[in-house]
């Protein structure tokens, strides 16, 4: 069973849970996966998304979530004329990817500093979502938990000393994944902990030289 | 360590522990979420004030929705309430949810309640009732609680989701909550909370979930008017001694099998029942180019 303000909220701005606010908390996962200000997003939309986005607003939600605006935020509204002003470039266009979640979109988001990262979820309902690929690497992230994201050599061991220095400032795995494309090549492991993960976590887990990245998404 | 799957054992719970079903739900949640009731309080609270806020703005609101179907109507049921055959409590829960869900529509901020979609039910018959009888804060947080508990055994026991099944779902299960609030507020008992459930839920069983153009508009805005006053008459029957044949966790059992057996067409796809009229696909075609 859920929990009491599952039912009696979210707080949210309308007019869809799953087309508005699951978008808006979209946006904003993918904002906090890129870890700056984003200047340029390139948003690719699939199923019922590509087709109703215009009627639900989910076009100005997603652009308020790249922005940083939480789903209750009421700039959301407003969000596409605040992009402009702001110079946040923003492009939209269909996809077909096939049997994925209709409701998927792909962000491709380029940052103040250039950096780049491309995330792809879906809003699966209620306002909740399920952030599955970032990058080339597919992830399940629901942004409830805080998160860590570490891209690593594919080799004995890094698990056992990234999970050594959670272990160390007492911090609690809800939930872990580790996926990699070719072996011994380049993997990730994504993280979601009970406890907040701060910088200090983040500097200790970077401080070996299979890490490539490691870098910390808060809850949402 | 409180648990409840069905609204008859939220009946029990009270009972034994001679509170509220608000009160069970609240302990349930301070147990479950690790937070202690005071915080849990504090959120409701906020929960309460989003939706007086969204009231005030509803029953003023000019603004129309992004497609231009809706916006305008709880201002002109506000203005007529007085004059009405139902009455000046009645129809201003019906301006009120009316107004709501208008806020919703123009990206307004509400609160889900269970959903979107639903979101006028619960706060405009609260603060409806509340305006008649001039409940406390206190009160009107706890009937909350309760509404929150009776969606809970639902969505474990059937759904809250349109897509899953149908209206009944979504404004079905609000009016469950909002019957079920009400019965307490007005100082009710658990077992008449039950009754009004039941009574409720009833009369919504097997409802369409048919959005023109697939927005949350038409039929939504208004049906949130018609369920707020739904919910009153189940309330009030339930409160006058009224009782549901059928207990209120089996009335739970046949909404769940309703809202399997029900077609896919009118399960929130906008491929069946009003979406496919020709005026809806002719607004269809005008809003999304086909």
């Amino acid at each position: 069973m859920r929990g009491v303000f599952d039912i009696v909220g979210p707080i949210m701005i309308g007019p869809s849970s799953s087309h508005t606010a699951g978008a808006a908390r979209l946006g904003l996962m993918a904002r906090k996966i890129l870890g700056e200000p984003v200047k340029k997003a390139e948003i690719l939309l699939h199923g019922s998304f590509a087709q109703t986005y215009m009627g639900h607003g989910t076009d100005k939600a997603l652009i308020g979530g790249i922005m940083g605006f939480s789903p209750e935020d009421d700039r959301i509204r407003n969000a596409l004329a605040i992009a402009d002003e702001r110079g946040v470039e923003y492009t939209f266009a269909p996809i077909d990817l096939a049997d994925a979640h209709p409701n998927t979109a792909l962000l491709k988001l380029t940052g103040e500093t250039g950096r780049k990262v491309t995330v792809g979820g879906a809003s699966i309902g209620g306002g909740n979502i399920e952030v599955t690929r970032i990058d080339d690497f597919e992830v399940s992230l629901t942004g409830e938990y805080p998160a860590m994201v570490v891209v690593h050599r594919d080799r004995p061991g890094v698990i056992n000393t990234i999970t050594g220095v959670l272990a160390q400032y007492n911090i609690n795995v809800a939930f872990m994944r580790v996926s990699r494309r070719t072996r011994g090549q380049q993997a990730m492991m994504i993280i979601e902990t009970d406890d907040e993960l701060t910088d200090d976590i983040i500097a200790a887990c970077q401080d070996n030289n299979a890490i490539e990245t490691a870098f910390a998404i808060p809850a949402i | 360590m409180i648990s409840f799957n069905s609204i008859q054992e939220l009946i029990d719970l009270a009972n034994e522990r001679q509170s509220t079903i608000g009160d069970v739900v609240l302990e349930y949640e301070a147990e479950s979420s690790m937070k202690d009731r005071e915080m849990l309080n504090k959120s409701m609270k906020d929960n309460w004030r989003v939706m007086q806020e969204s009231i005030a703005r509803g029953i003023a609101n000019h603004d129309k929705s992004l497609s231009g179907l809706t916006g305008g109507d709880a201002i002109k049921l506000s203005a007529y309430k007085d004059k009405g055959y139902t009455g000046g409590t009645v129809m201003m829960a019906a301006a009120n949810a009316v107004g709501v869900s208008e806020v919703n529509a123009v990206m307004g901020r509400i609160v889900a309640c269970p959903t979107a979609g639903s979101c006028g039910i619960v706060p405009a018959t609260l603060s409806a009732a509340c305006e008649k009888n001039k409940n406390s804060e206190g009160e009107i947080i706890d009937a909350l609680f309760t509404a929150a508990g009776i969606g809970l055994v639902i969505e474990a026991n059937a759904s809250i989701a349109g897509a899953y099944g149908g209206c009944q779902a979504e404004c079905g299960s609000a009016a469950a909550m909002a019957a079920g609030a009400l019965v307490q507020l007005a100082g009710g008992t658990p077992e008449q909370v039950g009754h009004a459930v039941a009574l409720a839920i009833k009369n919504l069983l097997g409802l369409a979930c048919d959005p023109v153009a697939g927005l949350v508009e038409v039929p939504c805005v208004k049906r949130n008017g018609f369920v707020a006053v739904h919910a009153m008459v189940a309330a009030d029957m339930a409160m006058a001694g009224v009782k549901s044949v059928i207990p209120v966790d089996e009335v739970i059992d046949a909404m769940d099998r309703i809202g399997r057996s029900l077609p896919r067409a009118i399960k929130e796809t906008a491929e069946g029942g009003l979406a496919k009229t020709q005026t809806a696909k002719k607004i269809s075609k005008r809003i999304f180019g086909k």
